[in-house]
């Protein structure tokens, strides 16, 4: 396997050798050439009139080449580099994350890059190449041109279309990631200040911690899990990395979604809209089980779950809980 | 060429010396109603204010150098970035676009003598001075300044969970800051509907002058809505309201609704300027008139309407907003943004191109501009949002947006420096001032985006369970560093080039009417003025023969000039 990746990489960057090869040594030189002849032989002859139509003609007719050598270098290149991109995907700094609307979240994300990375890559081409071939060399004043309409038409009209087809996309993806699924499992979420609280209801399971207590949301994987999100005091918000998702928790708003992990783990999260003083270290976990192993723990939080609770809630009120180091300045009384 | 009339002189160098005499040294100052110098009083207090926010910057990228770091405490951090986004965004980035450097140059390139209503003017600039210094004030309070984010979410917001006064000083210099918008706001509109010179009609006044007109009817429309909302908040907070309060049936989400009505349109208030000053510096620095000048001027017009239509994208997390329509409209504004960017391509394009520092801070403007806009695109995607919203990923955004702002700002003194004080600064010194800040932005902002997609949240003060962000923070700051650097090699480019270089009308071959009087400019501006016949005033007077030219028209050195 690895070695027909390898091979697979190995083949394309040749290939993308290649055709930079073709596409940049041949009209390069023939470029270079049109340039110097342009400037020694025009220049010159600019100011007899008997033989300005002429020369015109043939340097509309030169311009035109260089244009076109211009248009396949720019069009080449992101072909090239499609061709690449067509045997492993780049993340693009992201992760596909561990649930269904995690990945297509993540696919999504994907082919933004890599529209972002053509048209980036385009215009900063197009700056780059006037800033290098169109610098101040004398006191000439150039061509007063102003206006070019179909030239500004096709730049309206392209990110219309662009954009609309992204617009597009976003919806199909947006559209999974709201839909209201059959779920097996309900989790009451509540978030406070500084701190997390998770009910089961019909299960007597109350998970409740604050802080660097890192409480931890267990959920069944390969099922759908609803999630009921409060706030008790001000807005905070569900942050789950691993999912690629966030949701804020509204004091007065019940907010509700649905998760479907594809992958066991433990992922840190944390809360990710300012709440006050110990925002920074408003983290909780989410765990993700098996079935029989999620059933185990919630027969063992049944047991003991209500104590516990009630013991944390106390502790709430005093929060000893927050790190020394932390606490060390004004304004935390 | 016979046909451009020299202009006839208005009036001598001497007359308004008389008719004008007025207090000189400080008092000038205080009492002045001449839109120059209030002008660059805005500029000066707004720049301080650049100075300050920027040294609270550097404070929270010191603080997250490490992962667990106590330089400063949790309390002492909330205050730092509420102070450092309100200071840079409501006293620097707006009062420096359309109070300093609009209210300096848009009477001049128009033609007029001063601003419609210059009194009203004054009372703007104290107003904004008294806010400021009001919103600062709450360093000095018992409970710190204001901790809540720039944002002031309720029910955050509140006089239980902050009961200080420092967060009252925020509203109260924010107040006051607002209607100093609002009162310029008035005055730009005034002044370009009204006193624009005769032949300046509406499709000659220069790009900068019409982006500080939508700017200033998106100030009419969206400050009040804020003023409205700050006035509820400081209800809520004293008089036992609850417009924001669950408990007594209100609803804090209307406060997001209220602030991003007022906040997305802010976002082109403060763009708008900058990308006026872009369109002003490229051309001059590559000889050429703007490309597709209507289109500009649709592309703007078309930015402050949607700009109106979009502020629930900042909601997206919120569930509470429709999604859909919020999205599409975000997605739009890329279009006249996109066709901005062809705009300045194509007016560079076979251009003769001249990198002074002005023109070098121009195209750091576009190459940084395009980073921030291509992230705004995927933020408009409210699938890819849910995982980005509040990430380092949109600090990286706007950061990339805002700096862009600063780098179009610094082009902006660099270009127009001359004309207001009639001195050139040091191109040396400005050279190595860009590549400290343009190279700084890329080292600060890149690594943002990488954090906020591994998945650090904004606003943290320390992430002492994910040590491995830690080399990615100090890179940021490092960039940030380097960003401080080129901010003083611009306060000593001002010490080293005082009074150095003579300037003279015209240093750039300017186009617009501005280069056409003198450096600075008299009382009331000017003691003549050339026909108006194009966009570019001063350019046709200095070259005749060589008007814009449509598509398709090649320059035909025969055929007598249509002026």
């Amino acid at each position: 396997m690895r070695t027909l990746v390898l091979s697979l990489v190995a083949r394309s960057t040749a290939f993308l050798h290649g055709l930079a090869g073709l596409v940049t040594s041949e009209p390069f030189a023939l470029h270079s050439r049109e340039t110097d002849s342009d400037a020694s032989l025009f220049r010159g002859l600019d100011t007899h009139h008997s033989v300005k139509s002429s020369t015109k003609l043939l340097e509309r007719i030169l311009n035109r080449r260089r244009l076109w050598c211009r248009v396949r270098r720019v069009v080449a290149l992101p072909i090239a580099a499609l061709a690449l991109a067509g045997c492993t995907v780049p993340t693009f700094g992201a992760a596909p994350g561990v649930t269904t609307s995690s990945r297509s979240a993540y696919h999504l994300w994907q082919g933004f890059s890599i529209g972002a990375a053509l048209i980036g890559s385009l215009v900063v081409v197009l700056i780059l190449w006037t800033m290098v071939f169109h610098r101040r060399k004398g006191d000439n004043i150039p061509e007063q041109s102003q206006y070019h309409i179909p030239l500004e038409l096709t730049y309206v009209i392209v990110p219309i279309l662009i954009v609309i087809g992204l617009f597009a996309w976003t919806m199909v993806v947006e559209n999974q990631e709201v839909a209201n699924p059959k779920t097996s499992v309900t989790i009451n979420v509540n978030a406070f200040q500084w701190g997390w609280k998770f009910t089961y209801p019909g299960q007597d399971v109350v998970v409740i911690g604050q802080t660097t207590q890192n409480p931890e949301m267990v959920m069944p994987v390969n099922e759908n899990v609803h999630i009921n999100l409060t706030s008790t005091d001000v807005i905070h918000s569900f942050y789950v990395h691993d999912f690629n998702f966030s949701r804020l928790a509204l004091p007065g708003v019940l907010n509700q979604f649905t998760f479907r992990a594809v992958n066991t783990g433990t992922f840190q999260s944390q809360c990710s809209e300012i709440c006050g003083l110990y925002h920074s270290l408003m983290y909780f976990r989410v765990k993700v089980v098996t079935r029989p192993q999620y059933e185990v723990w919630l027969e063992s939080k049944a047991n003991a779950g209500v104590a516990q609770a009630s013991r944390i809630t106390n502790n709430q009120q005093t929060s000893s809980v927050v790190p020394t180091k932390l606490t060390k300045s004004k304004g935390d009384n | 060429m016979t046909d451009v009339l020299d202009p006839p002189i208005l009036a001598q160098p001497g007359d308004h010396g008389h008719a004008h005499e007025g207090p000189t040294g400080i008092l000038k100052w205080l009492t002045t109603t001449d839109h120059k110098i209030i002008g660059l009083s805005y500029t000066v207090t707004s720049v301080i204010m650049m100075v300050i926010g920027g040294a609270l910057a550097e404070i929270i990228r010191a603080q997250l150098t490490s992962s667990n770091n106590s330089l400063v405490s949790l309390a002492q951090y909330n205050e730092l970035f509420t102070m450092h986004g309100s200071v840079m965004i409501y006293l620097f980035a707006g009062p420096f676009a359309f109070g300093g450097l609009a209210n300096i140059l848009v009477p001049i390139q128009i033609g007029a003598p001063d601003m419609a209503f210059p009194r009203l003017n004054a009372l703007s600039y104290w107003l904004y001075l008294m806010g400021s210094i009001t919103m600062l004030m709450g360093f000095f309070t018992a409970g710190g300044a204001a901790n809540f984010g720039w944002v002031a979410y309720a029910p955050l917001s509140n006089s239980i969970n902050t009961p200080g006064a420092g967060a009252d000083l925020w509203i109260a210099g924010l107040l006051l800051t607002g209607f100093s918008a609002i009162f310029t706001g008035v005055n730009l509109t005034a002044t370009i509907f009204y006193l624009r010179a005769p032949g300046m009609t509406m499709f000659r006044m220069p790009i900068f002058t019409w982006n500080m007109l939508v700017t200033a009817i998106l100030i009419l429309l969206a400050f009040p809505v804020l003023t409205a909302g700050l006035i509820m908040l400081y209800c809520d907070r004293h008089f036992g309201t609850h417009i924001f309060s669950v408990q007594g049936g209100g609803v804090p989400v209307l406060w997001q609704h209220i602030f991003w009505f007022w906040g997305h349109p802010e976002v082109y208030i403060l763009a708008l300027p900058f990308f006026g000053m872009v369109t002003e510096i490229i051309p001059v620095f590559s000889r050429k008139p703007v490309f597709g000048y209507k289109g500009m001027v649709f592309a703007t017009m078309t930015i402050g309407a949607l700009s109106l239509g979009v502020w629930a994208h900042h909601m997206f997390t919120t569930g509470v907003v429709l999604l859909p329509f919020f999205s599409i409209m975000s997605f739009l504004i890329a279009v006249p943004t996109g066709i901005k960017f062809f705009n300045w391509i194509g007016t560079m394009w076979r251009g003769e191109i001249w990198f002074s520092t002005a023109m070098l801070m121009a195209i750091g403007f576009l190459f940084t501009f395009l980073v921030g806009g291509i992230t705004g695109i995927y933020l408009a995607s409210p699938p890819i949002d849910f995982f980005t919203h509040d990430t380092y990923f949109v600090v990286a955004h706007f950061h990339s947006i805002v700096m862009a702002l600063v780098l179009g700002a610094m082009g902006g003194l660099y270009y127009w420096g001359p004309k207001i004080t009639g001195y050139l600064l040091n191109e040396t010194i400005g050279k190595m001032q860009f590549w400290f800040l343009f190279i700084g932005i890329q080292v600060f902002t890149f690594p943002m985006y990488l954090l906020g997609l591994r998945g650090m949240p904004r606003r943290v003060a320390a992430y002492p369970l994910h040590p491995s962000w830690q080399t990615l923070n100090e890179l940021s700051t490092v960039g940030a560093v380097m960003i401080g650097v080129s901010t003083v090699l611009f306060m000593v480019n001002i010490g080293y080039s005082w009074k150095k270089y003579p300037a003279g009308d015209n240093p750039w071959d300017g186009h617009t009417l501005e280069w056409f009087t003198t450096s600075p400019p008299p009382h009331h501006n000017f003691y003549r003025l050339p026909r108006i016949r194009s966009e570019r005033p001063t350019w046709d007077y200095n070259h005749p023969d060589r008007p814009a030219k449509a598509h398709g028209h090649h320059d035909n050195q025969d055929e007598v000039p249509v002026v």
